[in-house]
């Protein structure tokens, strides 16, 4: 589904992204981790399509196209779904109405007919059951005046509204409590299937407790040094990461 | 050469002596001829005019304008002007002429709406004693220019408790290039009446026209007008537009100034609040593109003590646009407990794009609240980009963006047809 080869960004000419080489295939569900700074959320940006960051060399495919050539929107539209680390507030903007103008702006670009209202409500009211998301909060201003956790919780709305492929969840646990913790990978489980993929980014192996990952991979300094399986997880979360950076500092 | 040197203003009010008053009764032709005295004494604004600091008018004064003499029959389709969805009166100005052929207007009780030649000629007896009672021509040099030669308008007359839900919608068209016209209406509200009016100013072709328009408003006791006015004129095009009210007690007063385009736009409203608990709304957006020059000058003098004015202006400056914001508050020593609020918002599309923004307060009595503030800013990139992620188009997320930035400029709207036209305008603009 998603085929990465040696991708390489930088910002301000200062290179965050060394060499990243990923793939992802549908079904699947790939854990990063790795410390602060690494360049995990810079990896996902890139892949959102922002614009700040420069690619300066190597490849994204997702399903055959060519994932770089692509605006934006066309990548959401195409089914790469970003979930941010920092939901920021959009003031004024209704966040049903954008959701509706999304959906159906997706939905033209496969040539098909707009949602009725109808079919529009119902879909929101089976989606913010399932993450459990206030229907108030679903309706009012895109984040505005919103609790940290109601933020992350409205990402998962959001991706349940648009069904991703491709799901991209930059520490969506930061910042929940336990029972949300529970609910939002609850929701992101029940809209797992062999034909969609999920790439958690998480410091915690609390998460992974849940959304059980298929691989682990670690990113350090804008590389991918490990993979591994679920357990390589559980071995972060007692040894740290100085293991893992000793062993990479000590190659280069 | 002994010959002295004809200046603009001599060129234009030589052009103007073509157009005849005489068959005006008196008190009209004594207007007419302060206005000129009055003229001869004033001259065009230049950048050393505070008043007109960042507004040149060469553009308007360096040309030689044709006029037209009188009505003309000449059919015109006004569908395009129509707004959807919206049951009004309609009246129509064609080049300053009042169309009654083209106008429909239901006959309603306590409502009275004709032209204001008419009304000056049966000698009605508000007009006489009140056209340019508060639009003095010696204040202001547009004002002198229109008193001079306006050749018609609209006069609204609403009787005492007349409250008229059907709105009246003014469509003033310039249809001729390289033309000038002014064109004068009265609005008098009796005590408790109520009244919606929209203006829109339109053009078919109006290429290098000047429409120099001026109304008067008074309002009664407890009385209460809502004047929207559209600013549509396609094209090279130049307006100057005066609004000049009087509030007597309990009255409300709202003014919603759209300016959708325009080459060079200045209004000038100037509200005498003259009674105790009045309201007054003051409320605009002003789209600029191209080299649009889009400038607000707004007065409110609170001269009563327990009255609110509420200002809010939004600018979106598009392409090499240029917009100017000036808002003068002046809450006199007898208006205790004002309550004044003024605040004017932009948004810079381009780095080329330009605003001026002066909001002022003058306060000479010391229990008052007021405020103001003004911002300049550009559409947040990050929020862009957040929905752009969902699969919404740049152009979606921008209009979305700029739709929520103007909201609340639009809260005095209370016409829901007129609310639903100003949004589709806007999303054409920005929209898909
Ligand atoms: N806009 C920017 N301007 C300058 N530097 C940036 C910018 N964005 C990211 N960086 C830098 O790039 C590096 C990687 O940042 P990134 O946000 O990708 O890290 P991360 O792995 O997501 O970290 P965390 O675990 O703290 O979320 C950091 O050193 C950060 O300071
Ligand atoms: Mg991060």
């Amino acid at each position: 589904m998603l085929s990465i080869k040696n991708l390489q960004a930088s910002i301000e000419d200062k290179e965050i992204l060394k060499g990243i080489n990923l793939e992802i295939k549908a079904g699947e569900v790939h854990a990063i981790m790795g410390p602060n700074g690494s360049g995990k959320s810079t990896l996902s940006a890139v892949l959102a399509g922002r614009e700040e960051y420069e690619v300066t060399g190597g490849e994204v495919s997702f399903n055959g196209e060519d994932l770089l050539e692509l605006n934006p929107e066309d990548r959401a539209r195409e089914g790469v779904f970003l979930a941010f680390q920092y939901p920021i507030e959009i003031p004024g903007v209704s966040n049903i109405n954008f959701l509706k103008t999304a959906i159906n702006e997706t939905r033209a670009y496969h040539g098909k007919d707009s949602i009725s209202a109808k079919d529009f409500l119902a879909l929101v009211k089976e989606k913010s059951a399932l993450v459990e998301l206030d229907a108030k909060l679903a309706s009012r201003s895109v984040n505005e005046g919103f609790s940290g956790g109601e933020k992350k919780r409205n990402e998962i709305f959001q991706m349940a509204m648009l069904e991703p492929k491709l799901a991209i969840l930059d520490e969506t646990d930061s910042g929940l409590d336990i029972d949300a913790l529970r609910i939002v990978a609850n929701g992101v489980n029940t809209l797992k299937s062999k034909d969609n993929a999920t790439v958690v980014i998480t410091h915690y192996q609390r998460l992974l407790d849940y959304i059980v990952p298929d691989f682990v991979h670690v990113l350090y300094n804008g590389r991918i040094v490990k993979t591994g399986g679920k357990e390589l997880a559980l071995e972060l979360e007692e040894k740290g990461y100085d293991w893992i950076k000793e062993e990479v500092d000590a190659v280069s | 050469m002994t010959t002295t040197e004809l200046t603009k203003k001599d060129m234009l009010i030589e052009s103007l002596n073509e157009l005849d008053f005489s068959n005006e009764p008196q008190f009209a032709q004594d207007l007419r001829t302060n206005a000129k005295t009055a003229l001869e004494n004033l001259e065009f604004p230049t950048s050393k005019t505070e008043y007109w600091k960042y507004t040149r008018i060469g553009k308007i004064i360096n040309k030689t304008y044709g006029i037209q003499h009188e009505v003309s029959d000449a059919n015109i389709d006004i569908s395009n002007y129509l707004i959807p969805e919206l049951d009004a009166n309609i009246v129509v100005l064609v080049n300053g002429f009042y169309r009654t052929d083209l106008s429909n207007i239901e006959t309603k009780n306590g409502l009275k709406i004709s032209s204001l030649k008419e009304a000056i000629n049966s000698t009605d007896g508000f007009v006489k004693d009140h056209l340019g009672a508060i639009a003095k021509s010696e204040k202001e040099i547009f004002i002198a220019l229109n008193t001079l030669c306006f050749t018609d308008g609209v006069y609204i007359d609403l009787d005492k408790n007349a409250i008229i839900e059907k709105p009246i919608h003014i469509i003033n068209i310039t249809n001729s290039n390289n033309l000038i016209s002014n064109t004068r209406t009265i609005v008098k509200a009796h005590d408790n009446s109520a009244v919606k009016i929209i203006e829109s100013f339109v053009n078919t072709q109006g290429e290098e026209s000047f429409a120099n328009n001026v109304s008067e408003f008074f309002l009664n006791p407890n009385s209460n007008v809502e004047y929207n006015k559209i600013q549509n004129k396609a094209g090279e095009s130049y307006q100057v537009s005066t609004e000049q009210a009087y509030q007597r007690k309990d009255s409300n007063f709202t003014i919603n100034t759209i300016t959708l385009q325009g080459t060079l736009v200045r209004n000038n409203l100037n509200i005498e609040v003259h009674g105790e608990g009045c309201e007054t709304n003051l409320n605009g957006i002003y789209l600029g593109k191209e080299k649009n020059h889009t400038d607000n000058h707004t007065i409110v003098d609170h001269l009563k003590p327990n009255c609110n004015s509420n200002e809010v202006y939004k600018g979106i400056l598009d392409d090499n646009s240029v917009g100017v914001f000036n808002g003068k508050v002046f809450v006199r020593q007898d208006a205790q407990k004002t309550n004044a609020f003024q605040q004017n918002n932009n948004i810079l599309l381009t780095d080329e794009a330009v605003i001026n923004s002066k909001p002022e307060l003058e306060i000479y009595a010391d229990d008052v609240k007021c405020s103001h503030g003004s911002t300049i800013g550009q559409l947040d990139e990050e929020a862009i980009f957040y929905l752009q992620a969902r699969g919404v188009s740049k152009r979606s997320a921008i209009n979305m963006m700029i739709t929520a930035f103007v909201k609340d400029a639009l809260d005095n709207v209370s016409i829901p047809a007129l609310k639903d036209y100003i949004d589709t305008k806007i999303d054409s603009r920005f929209g898909n």
